[in-house]
């Protein structure tokens, strides 16, 4: 690595002759300029998170009522809430939660644990990171092909395997690295006491990650409360109450969508709480978590 | 006697469960491919390879070419990351090098709830909010003193109406600057301290230490960031289909409406009624992930460098 850096003598008669001065203030003001750019596209960042609150709150504030959690969607013209919207985001992103964290804790665990230098661990920590960042729309075509086509019909189940299917990799993820961060000492010193290994990994290694693990559910729970694509063509939507997991199932993000892009301005007024709802939903998760991390790493000083 | 014995075989028991769980992540991407294929052959079959190259995307007909809609989705993507890569730049430039701590961490708690933020509110606000006030602005302006120019003007030559591929760039732009930033930060901290303090011990102005020093030093990181970034650009899809006006024709404009793979399947795949017609969404789909697959194999192996440069 080559690092060419101009060097600036700093004795008097170079310092003022006319053109050192010159190419100085020169580099000066370009770093200025440059330095200046970066407090701008920073304010600018500030801005469009300010932009987009605003607008959620300005929009979304008004059409919040208690109705909202009391009734069903309604059609068009006519008024109504979000509750079974509500409903079936929570049944679904539950089931999602209870598939998801416990698969995805248990691949953390063998790649932090029984095969962290196993070189199979490589090639699954690559392609799940790739999974981790594949479009969530292909997760709702395969997961469309492999529970919706088969059982003939969409349904909560279908949604709730996508969103689970999304959860896995980040929590597979975040369990590998808060369990890498666990001291071996600590596995050292339970092991010399004649522990076996699983009883080590359960009990002292997930205690010692306790925060770091629960810090990663919330993070998957609040990243797949806010997919949409995958649920398109799984869990589809339900005008009408049904907490029936085998049928079409309404939910927050799919109301959004088919509400938002409606010609009815009663529509898009519930489309607008939903949003509000559910972004207020993501944030208090992923602040929640970010506590969480940092009351952790305040209690390791 | 029996619980020694007992235990090495739970431990086995406990050691092939985990091994099995994490061979299935292996099965699961494999399982998603192997769909996506067998979901591809009709249409395949039908029109060959002039799915890719053949730009009259018509249900009507049964006829499916895919040419403008996997262009697109490389503008829109490409677009998002011109614009976003110097903000996120500059963010993380801000965060790590310019701003005290005080500062740094409000700003970065921000830009980590920008990145938390669905696609969806995205995609409604860019439709309700930003298109008909930015997007409208930008295009009417374009229109005035872009699209007149001879050789380059048709690309600028647009209806008003505030959505189309360039509004969804700059959404896509938004979206894709505060996970960039992140991925930025993280990688410029590692610089150490001892290199930058001797680029500025020999006379080093800030942006000659950040340009010659921290840079050079995080350019396999920051390269694996940017390739990242493009591969959630590439397929965004809620955040796209509100504002991009989803018409499959290739325009030579960029300010007019368009399609992106994840947009066309997102908006047709429940509706269509011809196997054909199913069958070429999947295979927009399996296109879309032989593409992400590429670019995202390509960002990690450039973070993989930089995890073993970090151990040495």
């Amino acid at each position: 690595m080559s690092v060419q850096i101009p060097v600036r003598r700093t004795t008097e008669r170079q310092v003022s002759s006319p053109y050192q001065r010159r190419m100085y203030m020169r580099r000066r003001l370009t770093s200025m300029f440059h330095m200046t750019m970066a407090h701008l596209v920073t304010a600018l960042g500030i801005a469009m998170l300010a932009w987009i609150l605003w607008s959620l709150f300005g929009e979304g504030l008004s059409a919040v009522s208690l109705k909202l959690f009391t009734e069903m969607t309604p059609p068009p013209g006519s008024d109504g809430g979000l509750l079974n919207a509500i409903v079936g985001s929570l049944m679904m992103v539950g089931i999602a939660t209870v598939l998801g964290i416990p698969i995805g804790l248990l691949v953390g665990t063998y790649l932090a644990e029984y095969g962290r230098y196993a070189k199979i661990s490589a090639v699954v920590r690559f392609i799940n990171d790739i999974l981790l960042s594949a479009p969530s729309i292909l997760i709702g075509l395969f997961v469309y092909e492999l529970v919706v086509v088969p059982m003939g019909h969409f349904s909560g189940y279908a949604g709730a395997i996508a969103l689970a299917v999304i959860a896995l990799p980040v929590v597979v993820r975040t369990s590998e690295d808060m369990l890498l961060l666990v001291p071996d000492s600590l596995r050292e010193a339970a092991a010399a006491l004649g522990i076996p290994r699983w009883r080590v990994i359960l009990q002292v290694s997930y205690r010692a990650a306790g925060p770091g693990l629960l810090t990663g559910a919330l993070l998957a729970v609040a990243r797949i409360s806010g997919e949409t694509a995958p649920l398109l063509f799984t869990s589809l939507n339900n005008q009408f109450w049904s907490a029936n997991l085998n049928h079409p199932m309404a939910n927050l993000p799919v109301v959004i969508f088919n509400f938002a892009m409606s010609p009815y301005e009663d529509w898009r007024a519930l489309a607008w709480a939903g949003a509000l709802l559910i972004t207020l939903a993501v944030l208090g998760l992923t602040i929640a978590a970010r506590i969480l991390l940092a009351a952790k790493s305040r209690m390791k000083g | 006697m029996s619980v020694k014995q007992f235990r090495p075989g739970f431990d086995r028991g406990f050691h092939n469960l985990t091994f099995g769980l994490a061979m299935s992540v292996l099965v699961l991407l494999a399982a998603i491919l192997a769909f996506l294929v067998v979901g591809s052959i009709p249409v395949l079959q039908n029109q060959g390879l002039s799915f890719f190259i053949s730009s009259d995307w018509n249900p009507v007909t049964d006829v499916y070419g895919a040419l403008p809609a996997i262009i697109q989705t490389l503008i829109t993507a490409v677009i998002a990351l011109v614009i976003g890569v110097p903000v996120s730049f500059g963010i993380a430039v801000f965060l790590t090098e310019l701003s005290p701590g005080w500062i740094a961490r409000p700003v970065g708690v921000a830009i980590e709830l920008l990145a938390a933020i669905p696609s969806i509110i995205y995609g409604m606000w860019g439709l309700f909010v930003f298109a008909p006030t930015f997007g409208a602005a930008l295009q009417r302006w374009t229109m005035a003193n872009l699209a007149p120019i001879p050789v380059i003007g048709p690309l600028f030559a647009s209806p008003p109406m505030g959505i189309g591929i360039f509004t969804a760039s700059i959404i896509l732009a938004i979206m894709i600057v505060p996970f960039i930033t992140a991925m930025m930060r993280d990688v410029f901290t590692t610089v150490p301290a001892v290199l930058k303090e001797s680029a500025y011990g020999l006379g080093c102005t800030r942006w000659e230490v950040i340009y010659r020093v921290v840079l050079p030093y995080c350019r396999a990181g920051t390269v694996g960031a940017v390739m990242l970034g493009l591969g959630r650009a590439l397929g965004e899809t809620m955040a796209v289909t509100f504002v991009i006006g989803n018409s499959h024709r290739l325009s030579a404009s960029i300010m007019g409406p368009g399609a992106t793979i994840s947009s066309s399947i997102a908006n047709e795949f429940v509706e269509a009624d011809s196997p054909l017609h199913t069958s070429a969404l999947v295979t927009l789909g399996l296109t879309l992930f032989v593409i992400t697959f590429i670019v995202l194999a390509i960002a990690r192996l450039f973070l993989l460098r930089l995890k073993k440069q970090a151990g040495h």
